[in-house]
């Protein structure tokens, strides 16, 4: 029978791949850079970083309404880039795109627009056990403005949601699921489709936080039906600083505008003034294009590769470090769900995640250790923090095969 | 001895070691040997803000002199702290808030030193003077 690695090996030429990220090549503490932190942000392709390099070589000028050359490229450009992401997660129309700063600005703007107009004292929003700083607290400010009340699902030991519960917890009373596609603390594939349901049923909006689904798996908005959803462009092999609200068209039209200034108007005076459509109402300002062209560079080079592929290696990848790692003593994995993305939180009986983190760093080996940013999540699990190797498309076998040899330096070093 | 001797006699200690594996598993060791602060301070109170794991931080002044004691859930922040204990304990609040420490560096720690690394060592330094300061008047 094949073993995992050489299963691995036959799907994916992943050394063609890592030739298209400069940064894989560098050198850490003098040993090669084996890249585990995609979770918290991912490397880019060539093809992504010329195009910022590109856009101020050539394009460079601010969009929309400028009547000269370079700001029609520019504009241009930018909105070809909304298309790309419009396509990318199958939206109806790129009126649905809104660009943002993050995931985090994102969500955000649904709480402080949506939410702050609508929701009455006694509303319910419910999120998730395992859910990311930037779900829960913009949550937790707009239900200090507006007297609703927040919910959350409970999850069990293995890091899955428990649909039980969850049908309990959604109700009459509940406006708004605001829930993670993915976990970036624990891996889990949130069985999304079945919660969504639930939320349908008594009429409630739904919010999908996808910051680590897309970069991983396909996104259909349309076959998910939810009303929003989420993502950043750091994460998915796009530039830091921009971001995707996806708003189904009749709810981006109904609420109200986010921040107010240039860009986002029809008309002005003193007196009175109207506001520009969806996406443009939410987008005030003078935007990251660069950024926005960039993203839409990533969606280029994703949509390259063959996605079922990709699929199969990062859950090779994933199988093969859950092995490893659990044939270390004193390893325990924090999140066992059956459907996870190739994310493997851990700690080690007796050693703290900031010491092994340290000593890995040592090696040239960049996990990210701590409660990544959940820390109810940490709460939970009764631990300080985990050690977290999340993968790419680009790591591979030999790169686990580096990170359990530091784990095992790390713990003589440490015991 | 004075803080400089003390300094001194660390950065001989550590020029014995060649590579950073050597090095780190000393000041592991070292911190196996810190004065540990009483288990009932290990509180919100006496925890340094700015690192990654736990560090406590206490002091009392005895005849005139400053004696630190500190304890980290974690092994590395735990034996820097010891170092830096091992350096400023039983001297005059006034040696502690004029001192210039720069042992860190030479021992080849220096990664330790940016103020935004997350295992604080700038925030520890910060609160043994900050302990001096208020002895000292």
């Amino acid at each position: 029978m094949e073993t995992i690695e050489e299963k691995a090996k036959q799907i994916f030429d992943v050394h063609a791949i890592r030739a298209d990220f400069p940064i894989l090549s560098a050198t850490v503490n003098g040993k090669p850079l084996v890249y585990f932190d995609n979770g918290a942000t991912s490397q880019k392709p060539k093809l992504v970083i010329d195009s910022i390099v590109n856009y101020y070589s050539n394009t460079n000028s601010n969009i929309h309404r400028g009547v000269h050359h370079l700001s029609q490229l520019a504009t241009d450009a930018y909105e070809v880039a909304r298309s790309k992401v419009s396509h990318f997660i199958n939206a109806k129309s790129s009126s649905e795109i809104v660009f943002t700063k993050g995931t985090t600005e994102a969500i955000n703007l649904v709480a402080q627009t949506w939410g702050r107009n609508y929701l009455k004292p006694g509303d319910e929003i419910v999120v998730t056990a395992m859910e990311h700083h930037a779900n829960i607290v913009p949550w937790q400010m707009v239900c200090e403005q507006t007297g609703a009340v927040l919910k959350v699902i409970p999850m069990d030991l293995n890091g899955e949601l428990i649909l039980e519960e969850a049908e309990k917890i959604i109700g009459l009373r509940t406006r708004m699921l605001a829930m993670m596609h993915v976990s970036n603390a624990l891996g889990t594939i949130n069985p999304v489709e079945k919660v969504m349901e639930m939320a349908r049923k008594v009429g409630a909006l739904i919010l999908l936080d996808g910051a680590q689904a897309v970069p991983h798996f396909k996104v259909d908005v349309q076959a998910l039906d939810c009303d929003f959803y989420v993502f950043s462009s750091h994460k998915m092999f796009g530039p830091s600083g921009v971001g995707i609200l996806y708003g189904k068209e009749r709810i981006l039209a109904e609420i109200p505008p986010y921040q107010g200034g240039g860009d986002m108007i029809k008309t002005v005076t003193f007196e009175k003034t109207t506001y520009n459509d969806a996406p443009f109402k939410f987008e005030a300002g003078t935007p990251n294009i660069e950024g926005g062209i960039a993203l839409g560079a990533a969606i280029d080079y994703i949509n390259e590769m063959n996605h079922d592929e990709v699929l199969n290696y990062e859950n090779s990848l994933l199988h093969y470090g859950t092995e490893a790692l659990l044939n270390i003593d004193g390893v325990r994995i924090i999140g066992q769900a059956v459907q996870k993305v190739p994310v493997i939180s851990f700690s080690i009986d007796g050693l703290h995640p900031y010491d092994v983190g340290f000593i890995l760093d040592k090696q040239g080996i960049a996990v990210r250790t701590g409660h990544h940013c959940a820390q109810p999540v940490m709460d939970f699990f009764k631990v300080p923090g985990t050690i977290r190797a999340s993968f790419a498309f680009y790591n591979t076998i030999e790169e686990i095969d580096s990170m359990i040899s530091a784990i095992h330096l790390a713990k003589k070093m440490l015991k | 001895m004075s803080i400089a001797a003390k300094e001194a006699e660390i950065v001989e200690e550590f020029e014995m070691f060649e590579d950073w594996t050597e090095k780190y598993e000393y000041l592991i060791d070292l911190g196996r040997a810190l004065p540990l602060i009483d288990e009932g301070l290990k509180t919100e109170e006496y925890l340094i803000k700015g690192c990654q794991s736990q560090v406590w931080l206490n002091a009392e002044l005895k005849e005139g002199k400053v004696f630190y004691k500190a304890d980290s859930d974690a092994q590395i922040p735990k034996g820097i702290v010891s170092l830096l204990v091992r350096v400023l304990s039983d001297e005059s609040p006034n040696e502690i808030v004029k001192t210039e420490l720069s042992f860190i560096d030479q021992i080849g720690l220096k990664e330790h030193l940016s103020p935004t690394r997350s295992n604080g060592l700038v925030s520890m330094v910060k609160q043994m003077k900050l302990y001096a300061l208020a002895f000292q008047s």
